[in-house]
């Protein structure tokens, strides 16, 4: 419950951005206030090094950071069910290709291979959107892959193949209603990790140079010396917008997952 | 000599729906040496029953009446004392033996176990006491050294039985113990099982929904139906010649091979098994009863005596009038 | 009519042996009779079930209905089940729990294309089963309804297709006694108003004596005995077959036939581990008692073959009861 209120008022937050602050705060030109000032009146939160106010950033980069998260969990969500389900309906050849492919994904050092893959593809927001999905999709595969087989080892498959269900059929109509609860459960819980995966890029510097994230603000704070002038009030707002909102969806995970998993409901129980 | 007792006993189950009962005032006696039969369907209290001797109830039971064990009261004991009754005074053999026992320990070990608890023995005694428990079943001693999973299902039911008598009890209750069986090992396990009555003169309570069953092995039989009593007598009599219609029909589920009456005329009953949460005014059995009358909603029959050795909780029955459709 | 002859399903086990789960079965289903096959579990019925359904491919034999070989392509196998259907065991676990009565039933109409008054074709499917009136049932979930109102769900979702035989894997085992007697006469109403046919799979004996026409005795993957339900069950001439029919509670008039209750010693074996000759003769009562020395030599050397599609109703596979009724 309270992540889900912390959550709301995040999202609130961010999609009123707009409304709160004019774009204009965020421009290096047109910057109205000192250089790294300490939170005053004006600037709740402070400044940054060219004198933009970071509470209008940290609002601003909510919007990145969330949009870059949800996106790529949704990506890496709909590849991971397909082939999941996929790969545990059809089983055989392919079954066992699917899943050699998607441990090789799982073993790989995600943040070493998408610095790579970044590297090689170029800095925008959409590569950015494509890394981290590849990089995450192959634990849903996993999880779809073992629920689609205790499904299929339901009577109610026999009787539908006994119907004359084709595969199509028997994955649309039954499979996938049945898993998807879990993987609703398991992407809540992929965000936050997408989200921390793209701060981790942006303070790498390998984030989308032309637009502000929370990653991004951090990368900026730090290699403008934040950390040697004492500038907490540079670090903090970002870090803590981060901490928030992956604790946020990580309780609402929990939440679902205790709701839809019947192994912990029991333990729970 | 009664080896159990059963008082009254009601068990109520205390529920977010509000409270169930699951037992409602049952008098039952297990004498030594014989065996009485418990049939019932699902939901029926049998298995509440069964629990409320050894109280493995659930805490949201609430049981009132007197449970008396070889004359103690089992609702009264200490923890202790109800340790030290459990399995030396009265055990069960649970239906699912593939659930009751442990995967990953030797047969002989988990036979052995309730030996160790409850008597000062040394393990390698202990051990050889559960060969021969083993061998009194029907195993090869040798199979002390296997895994449950290493068994067929008949074999595990008799591990079962193996060991609900290493405390040498007095009395065994066994639930549903032969249900899941083919019809060939549920033969080997009964004559296993009534061979142990005649011999050591244990009482044995045994709940089944299968009155055929129950017939063949028991020498009384108490049908339950929504908690009650509402049959009970010589088990071949009332598998034969019913006095409840209730126990009538669940005597007809299971047709005599060879009876043309129930050659192609399948018996049964309409509707469904009663919501103890919703029993119905009067007899619980009213909405099912084809015999039924207009006094069965006014009041809930007693059970009565309806000829020698039976009892009857029917107002048809008790008339002396016929409960055949 | 649904037929199979010498019908074979093996499967590879771990360690390259193979079991024989059904090894060489014939039997017939016609529209109109109830067929009862009885056995122990591991004796291979339900592998000949699913095999019969197009559900497991077989390994050697023939399925053919109507005098036409099940093809395994996906369009024949289509059209097939049209006509022959399945219900299952466990009615709960046979309904998938995110699907209302309706759609349940409605399935089968979808999956075939059939789209002209699906809810009219629904609403008799109901009926037919008991479920009376349909529409109340419509927008029920399966965990709503009892066990015996789920049963009849799945029959149901059978007969929308309007098959002309139904298979059912012990379809009564998970209900309660009192419920069954229902089930039981909605089948037999089928066979009688409607001509279905039914092969009905059991380990109850007594659900045949309620039930069945024909009764086939399956033991280690093979009929070992098959024929009208009052011979084989009140004068069974099977050693096996007597064992079971001897080993059941209270059944007075068989006590002609079988005085004493016979107890097999021992367990069905393993389906990689077939004897040779005569498969039931490492625990069969009449070895063991030497009245079967005669063909002894034949028990041991010689398997008794495939019960055929023979003249006689009343088939067995015994050594013993052939050389009897030669004499």
């Amino acid at each position: 419950m309270i992540g889900l209120v912390l959550l709301g008022i995040i999202v609130i937050l961010a999609l009123s951005a707009p409304i709160l602050i004019d774009e204009s705060a965020l421009s290096v030109t047109q910057a109205t206030g000192e250089r790294m000032a300490p939170p005053s009146a004006g600037y709740p939160l402070g400044t940054d090094e060219v004198g933009r106010s970071i509470l209008a950033l940290t609002l601003w980069g909510a919007r990145l950071s969330l949009l870059i998260g949800l996106t790529a969990t949704v990506v890496a969500i709909v590849v991971g069910t397909t082939v999941g389900v996929t790969a545990g309906h059809v089983g055989g050849w392919y079954g066992w290709v699917a899943l050699r492919i998607s441990d090789w994904f799982m073993v790989l050092p995600s943040l070493v291979v998408a610095i790579a893959l970044l590297a090689v593809l170029g800095r925008s927001m959409s590569t950015t959107i494509l890394v981290i999905a590849m990089v995450s999709w192959s634990g849903t595969t996993r999880l779809v892959r073992a629920q689609t087989l205790t499904v299929q080892s339901r009577p109610y498959l026999e009787r539908a193949k006994a119907l004359g269900a084709g595969h199509w059929h028997q994955m649309t109509k039954h499979i996938l209603p049945n898993v998807l609860p879990l993987v609703l459960a398991s992407a809540t819980l992929l965000v936050p990790s997408a989200i921390l995966m793209e701060s981790s890029l942006a303070w790498l510097g390998l984030g989308d140079p032309n637009v502000v994230s929370w990653g991004s603000i951090l990368n900026r704070a730090s290699s403008n010396g934040a950390v040697s002038a004492h500038a907490w009030w540079y670090l903090l707002p970002p870090g803590l917008a981060i901490l928030v909102v992956v604790l946020a969806f990580m309780m609402c995970g929990r939440a679902l997952e205790a709701v839809f998993n019947p192994r912990l409901r029991g333990e729970r129980g | 000599m009664t080896l159990l007792e059963f008082k009254d006993l009601s068990v109520t189950y205390r529920g977010s729906r509000g409270r169930i009962p699951a037992v409602r005032g049952v008098d039952l006696k297990v004498e030594a040496g014989r065996t009485l039969g418990i049939a019932g369907e699902s939901g029926c209290g049998k298995s509440t029953l069964a629990m409320a001797v050894l109280r493995l109830l659930p805490k949201t039971a609430e049981v009132t009446g007197t449970i008396l064990l070889d004359g103690e009261d089992l609702l009264e004991m200490g923890w202790g004392r109800l340790r030290a009754v459990r399995w030396t005074g009265a055990s069960i053999v649970f239906q699912g033996a593939m659930h009751s026992l442990n995967a990953v320990q030797r047969i002989g070990r988990q036979v052995a176990e309730p030996i160790l608890v409850h008597e000062d023995v040394t393990p390698a005694e202990a051990g050889k006491r559960a060969e021969a428990l083993l061998e009194r079943v029907g195993l090869p001693p040798s199979r002390a050294r296997s895994f449950p999973h290493e068994l067929s299902g008949g074999q595990r039911q008799r591990v079962m039985i193996a060991m609900a008598l290493a405390c040498d009890p007095d009395v065994v209750i066994a639930d549903e113990a032969t249900t899941a069986l083919d019809v060939m090992v549920q033969a080997q396990v009964l004559q296993l099982i009534s061979g142990l009555v005649t011999e050591r003169g244990v009482g044995l309570m045994m709940i089944s929904h299968d009155l055929s069953v129950l017939s063949s092995v028991c020498d009384t039989a108490a049908v339950m139906y929504a908690g009650r009593i509402v049959e009970q007598g010589p088990a071949a009599e009332v598998f034969a010649e019913a006095r409840h219609p209730y126990s009538a029909a669940l005597g007809a589920a299971f047709p005599v091979i060879g009876d043309p009456a129930s050659r192609k005329r399948p018996g049964g009953l309409a509707g469904d098994p009663p919501n103890p949460a919703k029993l119905p005014e009067g007899c619980s059995f009213r909405p099912r009863c084809a015999v039924a009358e207009e006094r069965c909603g006014e009041a809930a029959p007693q059970l009565l005596e309806v000829g020698a050795g039976r009892l009857s909780a029917c107002f048809v029955a008790q008339d002396g009038e016929s409960i055949a459709v | 009519m649904l037929t199979a002859r010498d019908l074979r399903v093996e499967f590879g086990l771990p360690g390259g042996r193979t079991a024989r789960a059904v090894d060489g079965v014939d039997l017939d289903v016609s529209p109109g009779e109830i067929v009862a096959l009885a056995g122990e579990s591991g004796c291979g019925k339900t592998t000949l079930a699913r095999t019969l359904l197009g559900l497991e491919k077989s390994t050697g034999g023939t399925v053919a209905f109507g005098g036409e070989a099940l093809r395994h392509s996906s369009k024949a196998l289509k059209a097939y089940r049209r006509q022959v259907q399945l219900v299952l065991q466990d009615p709960t676990g046979a309904l998938n729990p995110r699907h209302t009565v309706y759609d349940a039933v409605a399935e089968g109409l979808r999956i075939h294309g059939i789209t002209d008054d699906e809810p009219g074709r629904v609403a008799e499917a109901l009926s037919r089963a008991g479920l009376r009136p349909p529409e109340q049932f419509f927008l029920a979930y399966p965990h709503e309804l009892s066990g015996g109102q789920r049963q009849r769900v799945v029959i149901a979702g059978a007969l929308v297709l309007e098959p002309s035989i139904l298979i059912a894997d012990e379809p009564v085992a998970s209900l309660d006694a009192s419920v069954r007697g229902e089930i039981l006469s909605l089948l037999l109403r089928l066979k009688e108003d409607a001509g279905l046919g039914a092969l009905v799979i059991t380990h109850d004996l007594g659900l045949a004596w309620s039930i069945a026409d024909r009764i086939a005795i399956m033991y280690l993957g093979r009929i070992v005995e098959q024929g009208p339900v009052e011979q084989v069950l009140t004068e069974p001439r099977h050693p096996y077959t007597r064992a079971l029919v001897s080993v059941l509670p209270g059944a007075p008039a068989l006590k002609a036939a079988v005085p004493e209750p016979i107890v097999l010693a021992g367990e069905l074996p393993d389906a990689s581990r077939i004897p040779l000759g005569c498969r039931f003769r490492p625990r069969c009562q009449e070895v063991a008692s030497g009245a079967a020395d005669a063909v002894l030599h034949e028990c041991e050397g010689e398997d008794p073959a495939v019960l055929g599609p023979e003249a006689a109703p009343h088939l067995v596979a015994c050594h013993l009861d052939r050389a009897r009724i030669a004499a």
